[in-house]
């Protein structure tokens, strides 16, 4: 569906057509109902207006059919409407598996964005066009939310959770984004450009980074010895804690015996809340790392840990279940 | 509108009723009558109205351009603050069932007063005493959280005067609670001879169901809000995350008890307008059972949907399914309300006085409010529109489309029995159409805003969205002067007003077989009612015309 409709904002998204078609079909559900409300209002109205003084209504009490009729048909169109949102909803909450991963910090009052190689942005985030991208959103104090209009995309940014969200610009151009959760004083100026870029000229304007932007797994690597978080986890599995090579993405077993998937919120969690998940076979060592670490250190020791991925997992003291070995 | 023979015992006042049984300042303040407990709350929500608009007012005229017009950010933020706390916490929750409620439920179920008179004048001490913390938040640094008070933006970061502010509405929560349970004791134990379930005005239904949310509900936001409170005076972590605490906690049980608080302030409204409609269309109420039943069904799962103000915060994609699906469980009960008034218009005997005006416009106001909630319940379209303009303009055509409707239609529609006195008709009826226009023009402009991107809470904008923002503006200045209007001519009328009689419209109600004003006592002697409700066909004592000799009736839902 195209953008013809005149109240609709620019769709710059992969999200944007199913979002307004929704919309669309929500707004004639809605249209009909009013209407023909309406229309019964003003109909009887002025039919069944009082002709004398001491006129009364005819006594009729209720009609079991209608009342049947009324039920199950907006029932039905409820269940259509839930169904629909549902599917576009699903899809925005799951995000494909190869995505472009870039992090963003929400703090009273301006957007930090990191890029994967470490390009850093403030209130501005430039992305390619035709390609999956994921958002990884962290707050340093209160809830913020970001919000792309034209991407049709929002998700709140809370403090000590991660959320992600994704998205696929469609279009090249410069869209605004927002913050839409009450964050404070300068809520309404926390906001900035989206700029959707051809895919070469976002390598080109990406390889332009500055010299003065390191790149989110040197600066993770550098923190993970400075923490000595390499005096344990050694890569070889033969430290105190398990081997982090091949983790990311992977399944770890618990001691509890369940098992959990190693995404950014486990990692996360697992830095700050250091024994809340303990793998099979490790003692709880680990010290808590909550209020050591700003958001872009734990961004950044995710990325290196997540450039560990391809790493050789050894065949014993690995933090993560080797694919066919459950 | 006078009414018709055979005329009520007089076109004067009774010489003794609740309003000058007693005088003196002392007979107010220490009173354990309901209906001067009733005008007590008329007075104080009036007053919080009055608050709450003018902050309003202040908020139109800040939004004319782009940049903002009247006010630096953190006095904008205020203001939208302390107009959402005055608005919901001490206006529309105890609009119709402490004003409307209080005066009518003893008088339409035949009692003497409610079951706990001296609980109920507490309920108001505790009311004023949880609005003057409010007040002095709102004087002292006032208030710049949002209504919503989302930790840990209102528990660490805020550095307005917070404390007092939950302090005050924790304390106000008490007054539901007390109010709730004085209304299901009463309706349960001090109806009349004869006045069975299901012959109680639905009105009595819709208190009845607003009772239990009062008696359930509040108890959690008075207890989350003092967690808030708390942390934010000693430091403990239940929401902070730097403390170990999670603020999406308290968006659980905020809206735990907040989402059914929506409940609170529409079921009231929707009471009122099963009352009028059937009154003058001069029918019974077409499905009575199904009206009730829907308001209790209301009750019941709107304490299943509170997530769907989440959905975005990064909740389960299982827990969003089942909000969404849920939430559109509850806009059944609703739209059956809505097909049954529809429905009841028809072959009736329809007039356009003030009340029925205000009627028909709820329905209209209301069907917008509803349906939009359907596209906000929608997973995938809250994605978009989820805290922008949209959520503003769908709650409000709720709140103030179909809560303060039903509320000044209510006023009017019993205003000859409050004060004895009617009102002038052709200026509440100028007004009643002013208020349709100007809501309308106020509020539906902010759903497209809403659609194009328009966050809410922005204290500036950009420049695009100028025009249905001055809209929006003008609206509410024609709004501004259809509530106005009403306050100036009821006021009016009170001393000046052509005296009312027993039964102006007529209704069938039991309130409406007894003096206006009524007696301290409310009746002479204990009613006994042997009449089904809204039966106009079997009251010659109305003066009516019958159209067939009167026959017993059926009861309701004879089909």
């Amino acid at each position: 569906m195209q953008s013809q409709l005149p109240f609709y904002p620019d769709q710059a998204s992969n999200f944007a057509p199913s979002v307004d078609s929704l919309m669309t079909f929500l707004i004639l559900v809605s249209v009909f109902f009013s209407l023909a409300i309406t229309a019964a209002i003003v109909i009887f109205f002025f039919k069944f207006h009082r002709k004398s003084k001491n006129e009364i209504g005819v006594p009729i009490h209720g009609d079991m059919r209608l009342e049947v009729l009324w039920i199950v048909v907006p029932a039905i169109l409820s269940l259509a409407m839930f169904g629909w949102g549902a599917a576009v909803y699903v899809d925005f909450r799951h995000a494909p598996l190869d995505t472009l991963d870039i992090y963003v910090v929400g703090k009273q009052w301006m957007w930090k964005v990191q890029q994967p190689n470490g390009r850093r942005e403030i209130n501005e985030l430039h992305v390619p066009v035709g390609r999956d991208v994921k958002l990884v959103l962290a707050s340093e104090d209160v809830i913020h939310d970001f919000f792309v209009p034209a991407f049709r995309v929002k998700m709140d940014v809370v403090p000590g959770h991660y959320n992600t969200m994704w998205f696929r610009p469609t279009k090249a151009g410069h869209y605004e984004f927002f913050c839409s959760q009450y964050c404070g004083t300068n809520h309404a100026v926390m906001g900035g450009w989206v700029t959707v870029m051809e895919p070469s000229e976002y390598a080109a304007w990406l390889s332009g980074s500055t010299g003065g932007d390191a790149n989110p797994v040197t600066t993770g690597e550098k923190l993970f010895a400075e923490k000595a978080c390499s005096t344990c986890h050694l890569s070889n599995g033969t430290g105190r804690a398990p081997s982090l090579n091949g983790v990311y993405g992977g399944t770890v077993r618990l001691a509890d015996g369940s098992t959990v998937t190693a995404d950014e919120a486990y990692i996360r969690e697992s830095i700050l809340l250091s024994n809340a998940k303990i793998v099979a076979g490790y003692q709880p060592l680990m010290p808590s790392f909550q209020g050591q670490l700003t958001e872009e250190d734990i961004m950044s020791l995710t990325a290196y840990i997540k450039s560990l991925q391809s790493q050789p997992v050894p065949a014993t003291g690995a933090g993560v279940i080797a694919p066919g070995k459950k | 509108m006078s009414t018709t023979p055979p005329k009520p015992p007089g076109y004067q006042l009774p010489e003794e009723h609740y309003l000058n049984a007693t005088y003196g300042i002392r007979s107010w303040l220490l009173t354990t009558d309901h209906k001067r407990i009733a005008l007590l709350y008329l007075a104080s929500v009036t007053f919080f109205f009055f608050i709450g608009g003018i902050f309003a007012t202040m908020i139109r005229i800040h939004l004319l351009t782009p940049a903002g017009y009247l006010v630096t950010p953190e006095t904008y933020n205020k203001l939208f603050t302390m107009h959402g706390v005055a608005m919901i916490f001490f206006f529309l929750i105890p609009s119709i069932p402490a004003v409307l409620g209080n005066f009518l439920i003893p008088l339409m179920i035949g009692a003497k007063d409610v079951a706990f008179p001296k609980l109920n004048l507490l309920s108001w001490y505790i009311y004023i005493t949880g609005g003057c913390f409010v007040l002095y938040s709102f004087a002292t640094g006032g208030l710049d959280t949002g209504w919503t008070f989302y930790t840990p933006l209102s528990s660490v970061y805020s550095n307005s005067a917070v404390t007092p502010a939950v302090i005050g509405i924790f304390i106000n929560g008490f007054s539901s609670i007390l109010t709730g349970l004085n209304f299901v004791v009463t309706i349960h134990t001090m109806r009349a001879p004869g006045m069975t379930w299901f012959r109680l005005p639905l009105f009595v239904w819709a208190q009845y169901s607003t009772s239990i949310i009062f008696i359930l509900g509040t108890p959690v936001i008075a207890i989350t809000l003092l967690l808030a409170g708390l942390e934010r005076m000693f430091h403990l972590g239940f929401f902070n995350p730097a403390l170990g605490g999670d603020p999406i906690l308290f968006q659980h049980l905020f809206w735990f008890y907040s989402h059914p608080a929506v409940y609170i302030m529409i079921l009231p409204a929707m009471g009122v307008i099963s009352e009028i409609i059937p009154t003058f269309a001069r029918k019974p109420i077409f499905g009575y059972t199904f009206i009730a039943a829907s308001s209790i069904a209301i009750a019941v799962i709107g304490f299943f949907v509170w997530a769907h103000h989440m959905f975005l915060t990064g909740e389960s994609t299982y827990a969003a399914l089942a909000f969404s699906l849920l939430s559109y469980l509850v806009a059944i009960p609703s739209a059956v309300k809505v097909f049954n008034w529809t429905s009841t218009l028809y072959k009736g005997s329809i007039s356009y006085d003030t009340p029925m005006l205000y009627a028909l416009g709820f329905i209209g106001l209301f069907l917008i409010g509803g349906l939009t909630g359907l596209f906000l319940a929608c997973l995938g379209l809250d994605i978009h529109i989820h805290d922008t303009y949209f959520v503003v303009a769908h709650f409000h055509y709720i709140m103030v489309g179909g809560a303060v409707m039903g509320y000044v239609g209510g006023l009017h529609f019993w205003w000859p029995k409050i004060t004895g006195k009617l009102y002038p008709e052709f200026l509440a009826r100028l007004a009643a159409v002013i208020l349709f226009v100007g809501f309308n023009l106020t509020f539906f402009p902010q759903f497209i805003l809403g659609y194009l991107g328009m966050p809410r809470r922005y204290h500036n904008y950009p420049p695009e969205f100028q025009v249905l923002n001055v809209m929006s503006t003008a609206g509410a200045s024609i709004l501004a002067l259809g509530y106005l209007l009403p306050m100036i001519y009821l006021t009016w009328s009170m001393r000046y007003g052509k005296v009312a009689g027993r039964n102006p419209w007529p209704a069938t109600g039991l309130e409406w077989t007894t003096a206006s004003p009524p007696l301290t006592e409310n009746f002479d002697v204990t009613p006994v009612v042997d009449w089904e409700p809204y039966d106009y066909k079997n009251r010659p004592d109305l003066g009516l015309q019958t159209p067939t000799a009167p026959t017993l009736a059926p009861a309701h839902g004879d089909d």
